[in-house]
Order: structure tokens, then sequence, then C-alpha cells
């Protein structure tokens, strides 16, 4: 069943136990997104050296999960490291499923390929991505081109 | 029962559909409802045979669309008990209208820093920007009634919320969320003490609902066509004519003048005056055959018919584990739109597990946010009710909150 690609036992169990969740000090950037059409919320504090990546938010399972698995992958890596991670998450979400995940480079992330097909989940899995990577530049630190985000 | 529910289907060829594999089981009629035969086959008709521009036309072609066009008007006059024809404003929308009332009644009014508006928490962002817009521009103030723990209208402040410097009242007829009906008699007899005029937005209202404007007492109603069985892109502003007749243009063009020259213009008579430019001409003689629809059936029937679904999905719907409602709890005093949360699973979540047994919800704000917030939840999950709703398509609401609770339990 088509439903099984978007929830993926992965992202339900990121949902139910997200990792790192909580806002913490101290940050040197934080961001606060929302998504428009659902409400859905995030804020994502950094630290410029990425040691601390903390976040708290409102919103459905999708997005609640990703934002988990975002601290899971970049949390204590380098802007340099962070960046091909972003790109290649952001590149899955806009594929429209027919892009096939590196589990290498986005680990449990790969999950997140089922949802690709659903066109009005992707703003759902890319919220808490947007606002990381603007708490980055307010901190600082560019971790790769600006994507367009289409609806 | 005396509603034949499967006679009423059989002219919705979109019911016959499957999403997902499943049946298609629509209760998502309060965000927009289907349209049956007779409305697709009257647009049909009308751009294969008649179709010309409206008001200008001497030919054959343009006569008659004006014709149909006007009888459009007549139709939905009779249908909300109009005084005339004339008082019906073809809009794009309630919002449209809405925001017309705003600019064209708050310029009439003289709007200045004192004078004070009131809307409530309850309201669809329609019925809350608008007036802040005006309040923005004029230096008015924006006040509202709260609700009440059980989705009522709060009015325990009546008297003071509605005072000397109030100058326009604007409620919802019926809540696009709580689905809650206002008895909106005791507002439009305060307002009438201090002499504020009182519109009601009625898009969750006449489409399920016997809507009489001159009974209500109000000055003005908007609607949208796509809520009641008619196409997109027509709605309607009521507004009694002599307040009509005052009011200044909303938009200039086409067809609103009386007349122009380069120095000045001098505007039309209603409702020509809030109509410029082409008008979504189609759509409005789709609209007119919606109300004959309904009117063949009775809303009364209809209400009557909406009013036994509600009490059957709130009995259901209060039977399944974790399932919180919003609003009144009983069918008294509420249409058959039912916001509810469950326990530990965002609304998109719900939604999402539902579209997949073809079952078509509306989940998220519902554009009204401060009605969400004051339930103390970012979003909701709904399900609307129409004429062609049945227990069948409930049940399976149901069985689709037994799946989402095993995908997330």
């Amino acid at each position: 069943m088509m439903l099984d690609a978007l929830y993926q036992e992965i992202i339900l169990d990121h949902y139910k136990h997200p990792h790192g969740r909580g806002l913490r000090d101290p940050f040197d950037g934080e961001a606060h997104h929302v998504n428009p059409t659902c409400g859905d919320e995030i804020t994502v504090r950094v630290a410029s050296d990425f040691s601390d990546i903390s976040y708290d938010g409102l919103g459905c399972s999708i997005s609640q999960a990703s934002a988990s698995v975002l601290h899971e992958l970049l949390v204590g890596h380098s802007a340099a490291e962070i960046a091909p991670i972003h790109e290649a998450f952001v590149e899955l979400m806009q594929g429209r499923g027919q892009v096939e995940p590196d589990e290498e480079v986005l680990g449990d992330a790969v999950a997140f390929a089922g949802v690709a097909k659903f066109p009005a989940r992707v703003k759902c899995a890319l919220l808490p991505w947007m606002a990381f990577k603007d708490a980055a530049a307010r901190a600082g630190v560019d971790v790769g081109v600006s994507p367009e985000v289409k609806a | 029962m005396t509603f034949d529910v499967a006679r009423v289907r059989a002219d919705f060829p979109i019911l016959e559909r499957e999403v997902n594999g499943h049946p298609l089981v629509y209760l998502d009629s309060a965000n927009t409802s289907q349209k049956p035969r007779q409305v697709l086959e009257a647009m049909r008709e009308h751009n294969e045979r008649h179709n010309g521009n409206v008001s200008r036309s001497v030919h054959t072609l343009g006569t008659e669309a004006t014709t149909a066009y006007e009888e459009a008007r007549a139709k939905i006059a009779a249908f909300i008990n109009a005084g005339t024809p004339d008082e019906i404003v073809f809009v794009k929308n309630s919002t449209e209208a809405l925001n017309l009332i705003a600019h064209s009644a708050g310029q009439m009014l003289a709007l200045k820093p004192g004078d004070e508006i009131v809307i409530s928490e309850m309201e669809h962002h329609s019925n809350i920007v608008p007036w802040q817009l005006l309040c923005e521009r004029t230096g008015a103030t924006l006040r509202w009634f709260g609700i009440t723990d059980d989705g009522r209208l709060d009015l325990a402040h009546l008297a003071e919320l509605v005072n000397e410097r109030t100058k326009l009242v604007s409620v919802v007829h019926m809540s696009n969320t709580l689905g809650t009906i206002n008895d909106v008699s005791q507002i439009v007899a305060r307002a009438r003490e201090v002499g504020a005029l009182v519109a009601l937005d009625c898009s969750q209202s006449v489409p399920h609902l016997p809507v009489d404007v001159r009974g209500l007492g109000v000055d003005f109603i908007a609607f949208t066509g796509h809520k009641m069985l008619g196409p997109t892109g027509i709605g309607v502003l009521w507004g009694r004519f002599e307040l009509l007749a005052k009011m200044p243009p909303f938009l200039g063009g086409g067809s609103m003048i009386e007349t122009v020259t380069m120095a000045r213009t001098t505007y039309a008579a209603p409702p020509a005056r809030f109509e410029a430019g082409t008008p979504p001409i189609a759509e409005a003689i789709g609209l007119g055959a919606a109300v004959d629809y309904l009117s063949a059936l009775g809303m009364e029937a209809i209400h009557q018919h909406e009013q036994d679904i509600t009490a059957y999905a709130l009995k259901t719907l209060s039977d399944v584990p974790g399932v919180r409602i919003f609003g009144p709890a009983t069918p008294e005093g509420r249409g058959g739109t039912l916001s509810f949360a469950v326990d530990g699973v965002h609304p998109h979540d719900v939604g999402q597990i539902l579209d997949a047994i073809g079952v078509e919800v509306r989940v998220g704000h519902h554009c009204a946010k401060p009605t969400c917030a004051r339930f103390g939840v970012p979003a909701m999950t709904r399900a609307s009710f129409y004429l062609y709703t049945t227990t069948d398509e409930i049940d399976a609401l149901a069985r689709g909150l037994d799946q989402v609770r095993k995908v997330f339990g």
C-alpha cells in the first residue's frame, strides 16, 4: 500500500522517540519557520561549530521526524560535511519519488524517499531543514546554496 | 426516512469514483461541495448555446446571457427571501463580499479613531483580516466576542462589547470549524439599540439551512457558490437596498458606471455599482441551477437530513477511543461540520491515513487560527456533511480512525 511508503517504521520511530528535541543554550543562531498552509512550526538553534543543534516544534509526524533525523545526521559535523547532506536531502524531497537516495550520505533520512511521492507533504519534511539553514546563516555559517522550495 | 439520499447521490457523478482503490467517502463539503449533473448541465448548456457578454449587447446571444444571468439573481434573491433581486450583488466569493462591506460600508460610515468594529474569535480569516485592514486604515478599534468552552459565542459581555462607539458588528452565522449555529438575535437587538450595522458571514449556513435575511434582521450577508453545489468563482453579497444605495463603489471599471467623462464619473445604482467588469456569467447561472436543485429538495428537509447524520456522527465518533470533539456535543444549535482531535496524532497524519482508504476530510487550521488557538491546538481534523452524506460514510470514517490508531498506537 502507498501509505507504507509514507509512514516508514523509521519515521514513526523518530516521531515517537525524537532525538535531541528541546531548545538548548548556548547557541549562535536561531530560526523559527512556519508552514503557512498547515500551521506547523519549528524553532531550530545551532552552535556555529554545530556541536549542538536543538529544536522544538509543533506539527505532523513527517515534520517532527524530519527534525529528529536532521539532528541525528548533522550534529557534531562541520559545515563542509553538512552541505552535501543538506543538498542530498533537499534533492531527494524535490525528486517526485524519482531520486534513489544514498544511504551512505543520508542515513535514516532515506526513509523520507516515500514522502517525495506525496507533494502535499514535501514541505512538512523540508520545514526543519530550511529552518536549520536559516539558523546556520544567522550563526554566520553557510551550509550551501539556497534551494527553491516548490509547493 | 422521507429524504431519499440514494436518489440524491445518483445526481452527483463524482460520488461514483474511487480514491486509492476505495469508494470515495467525501466528508469535506464545508471546504467545497460537489456539483450535481443539473448544475454541470446548466453551465454546459450556457457555454455551448448562449454565451455572450451581459448587460451590453444588443445581439441575441448577449440578450440570452443577460436574461439567464438576471434570472439567476432573482432565484438567489428568492432563496434567501431578499426584498428585491437588486439586493443581490454577485462577487467572486464570501471573501470578496466581506472585503466589499469592509471597504464600502467602512467608507460610508466615515470611521475614525474612537469608533469600534466588533467581530468574534470564531471567525474564518476572511471575516477577520478585512476588518483589521479597515481599522489600520481608519484608526478604528477592533474588538471581539470570545468562545465558550462548549463552542458557543460568549455573549456575557454583549452590552459592553457592543456599545455607543460600535459602528458595525460582523460575525459568523455557522462556524466553519466548530459547526456552531449562532443565534444572532441578541446581537442584532443590541446593535440596533446602539445604531450599529450587522453583517453575517453565511458561507456555512446558506448552503445547509433555510436562511431568511429579513427574518434575521441583519444588514448584510455574505456567502459563496461552491459550498452550495455551485461552481467556484461566484459568491453573493446581500445588503439592504437603502444601505447599498448609500455606499460608494468597491472596484471601479466597466458596468458600474452611470456616466464617465475625463473629469469625473457617476455610478450606477446597486447591484451594478458593485459589479465592475465582466462577471462570472456561466458561474452565476450555475449557482442559479444549484439554488433550483436545493429548493426542489427543500432546505428544511436538507437541514433535517444533516441533523440526523450529525447526531449519528457525534455518537459514532464519541465511541472511538482517543477522539475529542470540538464544539457543541449535541446536534442542537450545530450543523454538520465536526472537528476533532485524535489523541497523540497530528491531524495531517489522520488525514493522510483516511485518504488512503478513500475518506476525504480537511485537516489544518481551517483558515480559523484564532478558533484553533482558543482550544489550544494548532490544527484540527474536520469531517463535514451535506445532503449526499450517508451513515455508511460515517462508519467508514470510524473504521479509518481505528486504522489511524493502529498506525500510531
